[in-house]
């Protein structure tokens, strides 16, 4: 029989480790599941840090939920900004008290520091590692809760039942193994993270951000919302795309092309910025990050960590050499649609953190949101899917045993595929059709383009396969079965985009320049009879 | 340009004057050279500790590497291969939570900008267990917590956060801090450039004022220090 588990929670990032520990105060029954080990999941990589107003000024609360709204472009969730906003104060003593080493000020508080599109300071910060700590800090307490980790597997489908639209479980690839097994839950929790990784080689995230769970969710009758929200970040290295932060630009620092001339202000918003810039490139020129007139001392107080990347990463000294940069995909603002409560349109599944769209970052996301919104909303899943769990009294798992044969099917039907095509050269040539057709600028001859040639591979799927044939840590047969469902996902982004005949936030169209008021709205895919279809 | 992963071969389009990183090569082998090739990575950046291989025999973060031609890169040490570059990570919680590496009780303290500095170094650890292939004491102690465990275990002890400094202590008494050669060798390898070998010694102070001794030594400190030339256990000298 396997085992039945109070709440599961998918992902292993903030938003994850945030919902387990909530859920650990209403059941011992819970574990932790994912393709990853706990400490390298993409909240290690956010530098900035996490914003809330910490004195009990109602002025300011509002300013923080107004800079929100303004950000969002008119299609952010209220409800979830203020509760988000309001409670911002209380997320963060959570973390404090849990241990995370917020940098502290002169009078013996958590320090703040201002942040793009704030109009007070109300950053808190780790020095520059505020996602990483945050994260080993919450790991560091699920170890002292004894929650229990599944690392390293891979979810391939959810359970469902049909007749009363309910979650049972997932099924799941053991990656050291290749073995699947079943899992049940009572309640779960999708925790998993962003898409940003269907950008491939042409991102700041992780290689672990592909989606898929997204798509599994899909397939079950989940709503896919605001899809096409993707955000670019103006300044990544060439080279392998390492995040420079806002603060280079914010100290200083000039964008010059390959004549050594500025041809911005640097400190616009982030997409104007990145448009502007890729516009140069686009038209064969360099773009470059020029520090040298700030000065060693100044450089290395004030952007230690960007100035220890660059050298590291490219040789080079911001003191001494301009740095050549590339705008990069950076944070996806769409996702599952759920509610205030986080719940999904499926009974007993919840989401949360940056693979659900509660809309509190609507068009576009505020710096220093990111990370309020895991943890807040991760804490609320915890909670509410383990005190749902007391309503579930009968739990049956027996007649789910024949979509298990299918699945085992499935995975060794892989196994036989031909391998005619590189499944990893077309993962590359996907990366590099979004970011081109369906990144800064889109159009709809663009999108079209890209859908054409996506389709094709979707056709050509059959075609594709896995060379590793063995069943141990096959690599190959993971990033195939992630591959497709990143071909059904990067479809339903340019769908969503499609759709958004307008330009808003992020969300940037050089067929409809302006934002239109008809579009003061979501977008949302769901799948029907195997087509999928997009809503305004 | 030629390297070489876990004993076999790959020629390398690179010229040799280009600076490649390992974990983009390593993509590039996968993608066309052999698509069996088994490693981690996560964050290309350098702070999520996926990515740890040696290469030529010392521990690297793969996407922080700039191969060279004639390299050799092989796994980490002191686990279970897995598969090429994957090691078993299993034994990682059980260390931290036998160094009871966490907050245990928080306290009232109020925590000064001098307060947090103390730990600064030490919460960078991004889990990435070069440290723990490059100990040499687990070739004689399967059981020895290690270091990165240690280290992380004084992240609490220093914190004033923490009430509970007491039964930190006592957790890594056994297996633990008098086990440590002082070899140093954590130090050279780790990325976030943490003193473990120091996090160590400061341990061992406090494990003295906690009325602890090194069981090394015998019963106490009348029983024959060797202050010259001892060099496995606690060096009152603290070198």
């Amino acid at each position: 029989m396997s085992k039945i588990y109070d709440v599961l929670i998918i992902g292993n990032g903030g938003a994850g480790l945030s919902a387990a520990l909530e859920a650990k105060k209403n059941s011992d029954n819970i574990a932790v599941l994912s393709k990853t080990y706990p400490t390298t999941s993409q909240t290690s990589q956010a530098q900035g840090g996490i914003n809330g107003v910490l004195n009990d000024s109602i002025e300011d609360i509002n300013k923080h939920i107004f800079d929100t709204i303004k950000s969002s472009h008119n299609i952010g969730n209220i409800k979830t900004i203020e509760h988000m906003c309001k409670n911002a104060k209380e997320t963060i003593q959570w973390l404090d008290d849990l241990g995370v080493p917020f940098s502290r000020n002169s009078e013996n508080e958590i320090a703040q520091r201002n942040f793009g599109g704030s109009s007070k300071p109300r950053t808190c910060y780790s020095s520059d590692y505020t996602g990483m700590k945050i994260l080993h800090t919450l790991y560091d307490t699920c170890l002292k809760e004894n929650i229990e980790f599944l690392n390293e597997y891979l979810v391939l489908n959810f359970i469902k039942d049909e007749e009363s639209n309910t979650i049972k479980g997932i099924n799941v690839l053991n990656i050291k193994n290749s073995e699947i097994s079943k899992i049940f839950a009572k309640s779960i929790i999708i925790a998993s993270g962003g898409y940003g990784g269907l950008y491939h080689n042409f991102t700041t995230n992780s290689t672990a951000t592909t989606g898929e769970v997204l798509t599994a969710a899909l397939n079950i009758g989940c709503e896919l919302e605001n899809m096409e929200f993707v955000q670019f970040h103006p300044t990544s290295l060439k080279q392998n795309r390492i995040l420079i932060s806002e603060s280079a630009r914010g100290e200083g620092g000039y964008l010059v092309d390959q004549h050594g001339d500025r041809f911005i202000d640097e400190l616009k918003p982030r997409d104007e910025v990145s448009r502007a810039i890729y516009e140069k490139i686009t038209n064969g020129d360099k773009i470059y990050l020029d520090l040298r007139h700030i000065g060693v001392k100044e450089l290395k107080e004030l952007m230690p960590q960007e100035y220890n990347l660059t050298y590291e990463f490219t040789g080079l000294k911001m003191d001494e050499s301009i740095i050549e940069v590339i705008p990069s995909t950076h944070y996806t603002m769409g996702g599952i649609k759920v509610d205030i409560d986080t719940k999904t349109n499926i009974e007993n599944l919840y989401a949360c953190g940056e693979c659900a769209s509660s809309r509190v970052h609507g068009a576009n996301r505020l710096g220093g949101n990111s990370l309020l919104e895991i943890i807040t909303f991760g804490r609320v899943a915890g909670k509410n899917a383990s005190l749902n769990t007391n309503n579930i009294t009968n739990f049956s798992t027996e007649e789910y045993e024949k979509d298990f044969e299918n699945i085992k099917n499935n995975l060794e039907n892989i196994f036989l595929l031909p391998n005619n095509i590189n499944f990893q050269e077309i993962k590359t040539s996907l990366g590099k059709i979004l970011f081109e057709k369906v990144g800064l600028f889109k159009n709809e001859t663009n999108l079209q383009e890209a859908l054409r040639t996506i389709k094709t591979w979707e056709n050509d799927l059959s075609q594709m396969g896995i060379e590793d044939k063995s069943k141990v840590y096959n690599t190959d047969l993971k990033e195939f079965i992630e591959f497709q469902k990143m071909i059904k996902l990067s479809q339903i982004i340019i769908l969503s985009a499609l759709e958004r005949k307008e330009s808003r936030g992020a969300h940037y169209r050089t067929d409809y320049l302006n934002e239109d008021p008809n579009y003061d709205k979501s977008t949302i895919v769901i799948q029907q009879n195997d087509e999928l279809k997009v809503m305004l | 340009m030629k390297i070489e992963i876990c004993g076999k071969s790959y020629l390398i389009s690179n010229k040799p004057e280009s600076s490649v990183n390992l974990l983009t090569t390593l993509f590039q082998i996968k993608n066309t050279q052999n698509r069996t090739l088994a490693f981690r990575s996560g964050c290309k950046s350098g702070v999520c500790g996926s990515c740890a291989v040696r290469v030529n025999g010392i521990e690297k973060l793969a996407c922080k590497t700039t191969i060279q031609d004639g390299d050799i890169v092989e796994p980490l040490n002191n686990s279970i291969i897995l598969k090429d570059l994957i090691v078993d990570l299993n034994n990682q919680d059980q260390f931290l939570k036998q160094a009871k590496a966490f907050l245990s009780k928080g306290s009232k303290n109020t925590i000064s900008k001098e307060d947090e500095k103390k730990i600064d170094i030490e919460t960078n650890c991004i889990l990435c267990n070069s440290c723990f292939s490059s100990c040499p004491v687990y070739t004689v102690n399967e059981n020895f917590i290690g270091p990165f465990a240690l280290t992380r275990n004084y992240r609490y002890v220093e914190d004033k956060k923490e009430e509970e400094i007491n039964n930190k202590i006592t957790s890594v008494q056994k297996n633990g801090v008098w086990d440590c050669t002082l070899c140093g060798n954590c130090n050279m390898v780790c990325p976030s450039r943490i003193d473990i070998k120091g996090d160590i010694e400061k341990l061992r102070n406090k494990s003295a004022q906690f009325g602890y001794n090194n069981p090394n030594m015998g019963t106490g400190f009348d029983s024959g220090i060797n202050f010259g030339t001892q060099d496995f256990g606690f060096n009152p000298n603290g070198f």
